[in-house]
């Protein structure tokens, strides 16, 4: 048996050890943002974090995730009540057909958590993993800047940071 | 009055031998000169220029990330603190544009700079020594007509007393050999160019030969395995740890694609050298993969059994002596075997065997290590095999659990100790011990 924390829930789960966590989420949990792209750690579409790190879930056993903290997509906001950076993504458009996008928010969430204010240079470096095939790129960076600058004015406002 | 004596004695020796020294270690300035127009130099120097340049990998070391080529900044961690790479494009102030001829032949054949200052061995002139003077002419012209760059260099921080540079003339004297390279009659002419190339201008063995305690390559174990930048750089004589002997196809085409299909993929610094080779003229390749290759010397029979072994665990026609399934199992299952289990999955059978890998064969765990944190990734903008990092997916505990069982399962050979701190050692410090 096999305790998994996945957004702040613990299941236990009897499961090969070697299953890729994606397929974990996917196939047992039934969390279904994270994507199947490549199952190779190509590009992306399966970015989730774990203990606050983006990880290919792909590429990602079961076995590595003991006693590790799993965040997926769905812990950031809902259909009503999107995060900062889902609405950003939202409003610049920056998704076509949508597929890598669970990762690339995933990815950037990461990112803003780590460094609020990141350059388009630390942006680029940091997103490099992700790929999108509609090429949306120049869309998730502006998504990205523009979560940054609403995280950073609303955490300047409530003086707490805001997930 | 005696001890008086016996002071007087030894003050008059320390001044015999600090005025000896100081005459052994002062060079004098080459004067400055204006700085050389495209037309001063030949259009077939220029370009054979180019191929040396690639050849000794120059710009790997004198580019730094995002700088101008040539315009240098790379820091260069030594045992004795860091060197920062000098700009060599042709600027008059800050690069080399007021450099004679001479005075770039003297700090390539003799490392000392214009204004009469010793060069660091981190530069490899103990190999440049070795270039022709028509060699040294053509890199010349190469780099007199690149691009100037206003980069003036970041002072190194050494510590004292290797920040003093005149300390170096003691170096040279105990360890630069500045004979020019001569042919091995008993090699044919391939043989021979590879030599020269690999000895001098691709200073292969500046990474590839093991060093002495004052940096200095252990002429007596040429090619036996060193390091270079905090990786392994591997033995390339009978000490080789590959699973199977190079040959020197197998070595061209490592040089030229970074990839030999019976070893695996160029890493870490290796990297630059091939995509460096890449561009370089075939038959010049070929001679040093025929020149290092044969460093290897005739394998001896138990090798090439222990070789066969090894391909027969590759192919899946023999299985690997499995260790007691456990995490390393299910952590290589879940996480390696995707690529590298061979027929697994159609379309990445090309990723190397790891039966075969070099990285997991070695007595020193760096290189599988590095390769697993950090994976492997062309440079922006270049083809070339990627392998995901693996630095978030596992901790260090995992990183050692899974490759502890590699080495067993696919290399065969004997547990490495300490495995797990040394993981942890490399995650904190990227450029290593």
């Amino acid at each position: 048996m096999t305790t998994l924390d996945v957004n702040g829930h613990a299941h236990t789960l009897d499961i090969d050890p070697a299953t890729p966590l994606l397929y974990v989420l996917r196939d047992d949990l039934a969390l279904n943002g994270a994507k199947y792209g490549c199952g190779l750690g190509q590009c992306g579409a399966c970015t989730v974090l774990l203990d606050g790190k983006p990880v290919f879930s792909c590429l990602t056993p079961l076995a590595a995730t003991d006693g590790r903290k799993v965040r997926t997509i769905e812990s950031l906001g809902t259909v009503q009540a999107p995060s900062p950076l889902q609405r950003a993504f939202i409003e610049e458009q920056a998704a076509q057909c949508g597929y890598c996008t669970a990762g690339m928010v995933m990815r950037a969430q990461a990112l803003l958590e780590a460094n609020p204010n990141p350059t388009d240079a630390e942006i680029r470096a940091h997103m490099q993993p992700n790929l999108c095939r509609c090429g949306t790129q120049m869309r998730v960076i502006r998504a990205i800047k523009r979560a940054a600058t609403a995280m950073g004015s609303a955490s300047a406002q409530s003086g707490s940071a805001v997930r | 009055v005696n001890g008086r004596r016996i002071l007087l004695s030894l003050a008059a020796l320390l001044l015999v031998v600090v005025v000896t020294c100081i005459v052994i270690a002062w060079r004098p300035a080459i004067a400055r000169i204006a700085v050389p127009q495209r037309s001063d130099f030949s259009q077939a120097a220029i370009a054979r220029g180019a191929q040396l340049a690639l050849i000794g990998n120059c710009a790997t070391c004198h580019t730094a990330p995002g700088g101008g080529d040539y315009a240098g900044g790379l820091e260069i961690p030594t045992p004795f603190g860091v060197i920062h790479a000098t700009n060599i494009t042709p600027d008059a102030e800050t690069g080399i544009g007021a450099w004679s001829l001479a005075a770039f032949q003297r700090a390539l054949h003799e490392g000392i700079a214009r204004d009469g200052s010793h060069l660091y061995p981190a530069f490899p002139y103990d190999h440049f020594a070795h270039m022709t003077n028509a060699d040294v002419e053509a890199l010349y012209a190469f780099l007199m007509t690149r691009p100037p760059i206003h980069a003036p260099a970041t002072p190194n921080s050494l510590r004292f007393p290797f920040n003093l540079r005149p300390i170096l003339a003691g170096w040279n004297l105990l360890f630069l050999n500045t004979e020019p390279f001569r042919p091995d009659p008993a090699h044919d002419a391939a043989w021979n160019r590879g030599a020269y190339l690999a000895e001098a201008a691709a200073h292969c063995g500046a990474c590839h030969t093991p060093r002495n305690i004052f940096q200095a390559e252990e002429t007596s174990r040429p090619y036996a395995g060193g390091m270079a930048a905090g990786w392994y750089a591997p033995a390339l004589d009978a000490s080789s740890p590959a699973p199977v002997p190079w040959t020197a196809p197998q070595l061209e085409s490592f040089l030229r694609t970074g990839m030999a299909s019976a070893h695996g993929a160029a890493n870490g610094p290796m990297q630059d050298v091939s995509l460096n080779l890449a561009q370089v003229d075939a038959a010049d390749v070929r001679a040093i993969a025929e020149y290092i290759a044969d460093q290897g010397g005739t394998p001896s029979p138990a090798r090439m059994q222990a070789a066969q072994q090894a391909h027969a665990i590759a192919s899946g026609a023999q299985p690997s002596p499995s260790l007691p399934s456990g995490d390393g199992a299910a952590i290589y299952a879940g996480a390696c075997a995707i690529c590298h289990q061979d027929g697994w999955r159609p379309g990445v059978a090309a990723q190397p065997p790891l039966a075969l890998s070099t990285a997991l064969a070695a007595d020193n765990p760096i290189n599988a290590i590095r390769i697993l944190l950090d994976g492997r990734q062309p440079p922006e903008g270049e083809a070339g095999t990627q392998m995901p990092a693996f630095a978030t997916m596992l901790s260090d505990r995992q990183i050692a659990t899974v490759l502890g069982w590699l080495r067993h399962d696919f290399a065969g050979k004997p547990d490495w100790t300490g495995l797990q701190d040394t993981v942890t050692r490399l995650r904190d410090h990227k450029e290593g011990p």
